[in-house]
């Protein structure tokens, strides 16, 4: 494990979060710094463990598949920061041809 | 008699149920007492003064047709990372300042269908990512015991209410100790039941294979009754468990006889500091006097516990809070595309510690970075369950700190790493999925301090049964009372 390598910058654009410059280099040296504290793990000899999703004994919860009861459309769409009718609003996603 | 207020929410539910006072009374007195104190300690983000006489007038009428409640007229303080209908649940979050919920949390819909009133939503770091508090974005909590040190977190509003009097019960998460530490901090108890004994339904996700609700009261009678009230099976959480719960507040004990108590030979005191070793060597040394025989066990892996919790938690944080993006609900902040809305809308709605774990949890989950980061700490957590399994062989309980100091001033943990060091003992039972509580232990410099006890997957009785019995032997939380100088 190496943690010289974390681009803040790349991980950001991931995370869809935009960081100003001051935050780049004041969150790159913190993460770099918790990095290097998570990297005593390697110090675990794990080859043969299992990895652990979570403890409880669920698994495949499943049900029948009919339809519940769900929240009306007009309480989910006034909670919207932007709507237009029965459509959640957003900024255009495809260009206009030219 | 007229100090209801005061009143745990055993002898509340007892007088309201026996026709005593109503539960509309007791909600006035609550309500009086957070009107008047609150300003100070700012345990709530949102008060309910008309849903709680709403819930007390029904109490009451249920009382009068001849219900028992278990929980009749008790106030009830809710973190406000749990959905309750037509309120605000901010999560403390600048995203989520003005989210109304459209539904109520299972588990704060149990504590009101068991007689309980809800007072209002209280304070906690953003997202439930912080140990102090201090990371939410709509307001600052005080410790009832020194208005300039910090109740813990991150339901430091719950365990403020509960201990300043502002409620009986509060409802609290716990992801890596976010009740047991508060809970140690506040002179309260505070008690994480096994992952999937209570319902996330409703529970604003941070870390979903950790996170688990649970009550946060001044004594551990009234633990076990939330824990009666909130615990059990719902369709809503396919994580839920649903073997039966044994009910825990008929089977607290007086004494431990019989049962082995084990300290981990790894979590050594003395680094904490002579006074803070004695503290808790005296604590043990009680148990051992109530009848427990005190037994040395191994956790190999203890001081790998943090490493291992903050790639797990931040993992999943990342993406449960991939949700918030400025589309369906929540804060927006407009921009020329799409992405730019996302960017802009995270970067203003987030605050650091937030941007900081979802940063490193992305980091963790990235190509290339997602097996020797994340699916190592899947290994390693592995190895927790392994290493209680086999304590567990020797003891039935495991008696720690709670939390390696007490509270500490405001502005104290400045580096995140070491405000993260706050959950050390903590951690451990969290990733096994344990059930655990903190329960008060003592004072060092008039400030409170919490002995945790850990229990086996589902040992909630035993657990709760035994910190009863040390409570009733030691009565620490009762030696000096909150705000003294203020009331």
């Amino acid at each position: 494990m190496s943690s010289d390598s974390i681009d803040v910058r790349y991980v950001a654009k991931l995370a869809r979060i935009a960081l100003t410059d001051e935050e780049v280099e004041r969150f790159g040296a913190q993460l770099r710094d918790l990095l290097g504290h998570v990297n005593v793990l390697s110090e675990l000899d794990t080859a043969s463990v299992a990895a652990t999703a979570q403890v409880v004994e669920s698994r495949n919860v499943e049900r029948e598949d009919v339809p519940g009861e769900c929240l009306d459309r007009e309480t989910v769409l006034a909670m919207a920061p932007a709507r237009q009718g029965a459509f959640f609003r957003v900024p255009r996603i495809i260009a206009e041809a030219e | 008699m007229h100090t209801p207020f005061k009143w745990t929410a055993a002898r509340t539910a007892s007088a309201v149920n026996g026709g005593e006072i109503s539960a509309l009374e007791v909600t006035e007195a609550i309500l009086q007492r957070v009107e008047t104190l609150d300003e100070r300690v700012g345990a709530y983000l949102t008060k309910l003064p008309e849903l709680a006489r709403e819930c007390a007038a029904r109490a009451d009428r249920r009382v009068r047709d001849g219900e028992r409640l278990p929980l009749a007229g008790v106030p009830l303080a809710v973190k406000d990372n749990m959905c309750l209908t037509g309120t605000r649940t901010t999560c403390g979050s600048k995203i989520l300042e003005h989210w109304i919920s459209p539904y109520t949390a299972t588990a704060v819909q149990r504590m009101i269908d068991a007689g309980a009133v809800p007072i209002g939503k209280t304070n906690m770091d953003e997202f439930a990512m912080g140990s102090s508090c201090e990371n939410s974005a709509l307001g600052v909590t005080r410790n009832p015991y020194d208005l300039q040190r910090v109740p813990g977190g991150s339901s430091g509003g719950s365990a403020a209410a509960v201990a300043s009097y502002q409620a009986a019960i509060g409802l609290g998460s716990d992801t890596g100790g976010s009740i047991r530490e508060p809970g140690a901090f506040c002179n309260v108890v505070g008690f994480k039941p096994t992952y999937g004994r209570v319902s996330r339904y409703g529970l604003v996700a941070f870390a979903s294979s950790l996170d688990q609700i649970g009550p946060l009261t001044r004594t551990v009678e009234d633990a076990a009754l939330a824990y009666d009230a909130i615990a059990g099976h719902d369709p809503m959480d396919s994580t839920s468990i649903s073997r039966a719960v044994e009910p825990a507040a008929r089977a607290l004990r007086d004494d431990l006889r019989g049962l082995r108590v084990g300290i981990v030979k790894e979590f050594v005191t003395e680094k904490l500091g002579a006074e803070i070793d004695a503290l808790y060597r005296r604590a043990y040394g009680e148990l051992e006097r109530l009848g427990a025989e005190l037994v040395e066990v191994s956790l190999p892996t203890a001081d790998y516990g943090l490493a291992t919790y903050y790639l797990i938690a931040p993992a999943e944080c990342s993406s449960n809070l991939a949700r918030f993006d400025g589309v369906r609900y929540g804060l927006r902040v407009e921009g020329a595309d799409v992405g730019e809305m996302y960017e802009k809308t995270r970067a203003a709605g987030f605050g650091a510690e937030v941007k900081r774990r979802v940063l490193i949890g992305t980091y963790a989950l990235s190509s290339g970075y997602y097996d020797a980061y994340y699916v190592k700490a899947q290994k390693a957590r592995t190895l927790f369950s392994r290493d209680f399994s086999a304590a567990f062989e020797r003891c039935d309980l495991i008696a720690s700190p709670a939390a390696s100091s007490p509270a500490f001033p405001f502005n104290a943990k400045s580096d995140p790493y070491s405000m993260y060091m706050m959950d050390y003992y903590t951690i451990p039972m969290s990733l096994a999925g344990l059930p655990a509580l903190s329960v008060p232990c003592g004072w060092i410099d008039d400030m409170p301090m919490g002995l945790q006890l850990a229990a086996p997957l589902f040992a909630e009785q035993l657990l709760l049964g035994a910190a009863h019995a040390y409570e009733r032997a030691t009565s620490y939380a009762g030696r000096r009372e909150p705000l003294e100088a203020a009331v």
